[in-house]
């Protein structure tokens, strides 16, 4: 088959690639500047009440392009801060070094960290020098992407879904004024307690790129996707809304695995390109699959929360949950992009 | 070229930033294959940064210094793994020829060997993991064999090591950072890690032999 020819042609409501991240901060700050602050040198976002006294302070961060996660998810009930780096590439330590610092309240800082090679680096030089402070400082890794199979010759599984649930689930316990090591382990709990797997209809164009992050035939999807346009583990036939439904459940209930009477929290999450309507009969599906294995959905989201830019496609998130992680879900929440009360 | 002074490091990093300035795309369309598109604008980026702070700080006045300012500024602009990786390398080195002017072979080769290590040390990786680390072991090996007190032609001998290990990555199958993901599909592309470093030592022989 012929290789497709690139055009160099790139269709985006941008002015220009190396202001996305610029642009689209002073967009959230215009939006957004009632209970958000925004810091440009060096970048982060924080919540304008921040420092808050006694509240463990909770910073995430990672590459841009999947919003509405981390800058989205800041404010009360979820992240005290978030550091933003160029799209798709990690933020670098002082960010992170000076968001933490904006956030000290005094009972230390938990740092959320998807498990990619560059964020674990940087989040780790940050903690260095946090505690070179006399800052308490721990961290949560999520790694919930059961597409990376064997984490002995890989750099592990990905971060993914499960980081959304993390922050929604650690921000609301951060509320209730619980220690910076309870947290933590709060937070290791949810860590092994949550599994993922996602596939792509489309690929996406990074801006600065200009061209698609990989080539998909027609009549093809991209099986176990991360969130980063990277190709995932292997390509199959375009099949029908219930047949990826039940690929991608057959991956995530046999990973941890999840057991007959267990409660879960079902997330269907659109990668960026995919309409609610396509997510609606995806969760469908999976919600029947759940059913019969015996799996009782006590909470769910559904909508685009992580993302990939552009990109067509889908990921599924289940947690195990109990009492105290159901209590700590439907705590209010207030973030642009999260809200309940 | 007996010894390796600070005008040589000055040299060596703008050499560096122009190398991999004209070849960004290039790192960029191996970094699409296998990774996530960006390594050419991030370390882009990265030597912008150095030479941003090259002109506005006051300059560096020793070989250290010079490490120091060139790691921090690629810590804190190049992001991704290449910044804390690349970043460790000028700082591991910086503490390495702590109090020296200059640095004859041996003294650069440890210099350098430093900074590998500390390479290793935060990422991990060993040779044929498909990484920058294939491309800059076998080079250093090659410098540290080369005839005894050949400055010059010792880091052109692990200039070039430094390319043909890099082109020597594609039949690889990629064992740590994002390519690691694409488990046997990473077959067949070369490393864009392995020849940021490659055109790093590029840089530093067309140093040598302009001095030579």
């Amino acid at each position: 088959m012929p290789e497709l020819v690139h055009t160099g042609v790139m269709k985006k409501l941008i002015n220009s690639p190396q202001d996305v991240v610029r642009e689209e901060l002073e967009g959230m700050e215009a939006a957004h500047g009632d209970r958000l602050r925004i810091n440009y040198d060096p970048v982060y976002i924080v919540r304008k009440d921040a420092p808050i006294k006694g509240k463990v302070g909770l910073v995430s961060g990672g590459g841009s392009g999947h919003e509405p996660m981390h800058g989205g998810y800041v404010g009360k009930g979820m992240l005290d801060a978030a550091c933003p780096g160029q799209v798709f590439t990690s933020p670098t330590p002082d960010q992170m070094y000076e968001a933490s610092k904006a956030v000290n309240g005094g009972a230390g800082i938990l740092h959320i960290v998807k498990n990619y090679t560059g964020d674990v680096m940087n989040f780790d030089l940050a903690k260095e020098m946090l505690q070179a402070d006399g800052v308490a400082v721990e961290s949560v890794l999520t790694d919930d992407d059961v597409a990376v199979e064997n984490s002995l010759y890989t750099a592990g599984r990905r971060g993914v879904g499960l980081t959304v649930l993390m922050e929604k689930l650690l921000g609301a316990a951060a509320e209730q004024r619980i220690s910076l090591a309870e947290i933590k382990k709060l937070g290791d709990f949810i860590r092994n307690s949550g599994r993922s797997m996602g596939m792509a209809l489309t690929a996406c164009t990074v801006p600065h790129a200009g061209n698609p992050s990989f080539e998909l035939p027609e009549d093809e999807i991209e099986l176990g996707i991360g969130i980063h346009g990277e190709p995932g583990r292997r390509r199959v036939k375009l099949a029908s809304a219930d047949e990826i439904t039940e690929m991608l459940m057959d991956a995530i209930v046999s990973d941890l695995p999840f057991k007959k009477g267990d409660d879960v929290l079902l997330f269907v999450n659109g990668m960026g390109g995919t309409p609610l309507i396509e997510l609606y009969i995806i969760y469908r599906k999976a919600a029947q699959i759940a059913k019969q294995r015996g799996l009782n959905i006590v909470r769910n989201l559904v909508g685009t929360y992580i993302t990939s830019l552009e990109m067509a496609g889908t990921s599924i998130t289940l947690l195990k949950m109990n009492d105290q992680l159901c209590k700590l879900w439907d705590a209010p929440v207030d973030t642009p992009g999260l809200r309940w009360s | 070229m007996e010894t390796f002074k600070l005008e040589d490091a000055r040299s060596w990093i703008n050499a560096a930033a122009l190398l991999i300035a004209e070849n960004a795309r290039m790192l960029t369309e191996l970094d699409t294959a296998i990774g996530d598109g960006d390594h050419g604008e991030n370390m882009m980026r990265g030597f912008k940064a150095v030479e941003k702070k090259l002109q506005t700080g006051g300059p560096p006045t020793d070989l250290p210094g010079l490490f120091k300012l060139v790691g921090m500024a690629l810590l804190s602009s190049v992001g991704g793994a290449a910044g804390p990786l690349y970043g460790g390398f000028f700082l591991a080195m910086s503490k390495a020829c702590a109090g020296k002017q200059t640095l004859n072979k041996t003294e650069l080769e440890q210099v350098l060997a430093e900074g590998l290590a500390d390479i290793q040390r935060r990422g991990k990786a060993e040779l044929r993991d498909k990484t920058m680390v294939d491309a800059l072991a076998p080079a250093l090996q090659a410098f540290r064999t080369f005839p005894d007190g050949d400055l010059a032609g010792a880091l052109m001998a692990a200039a070039e090591q430094a390319r043909c290990s890099a082109e020597a990555t594609i039949p690889l199958q990629a064992r740590k950072g994002r390519a690691s993901y694409l488990a046997e599909r990473s077959i067949g592309h070369q490393d864009p890690g392995a020849t940021s470093a490659w055109l790093l030592l590029q840089a530093l022989a067309s140093v040598s032999n302009a001095t030579a």
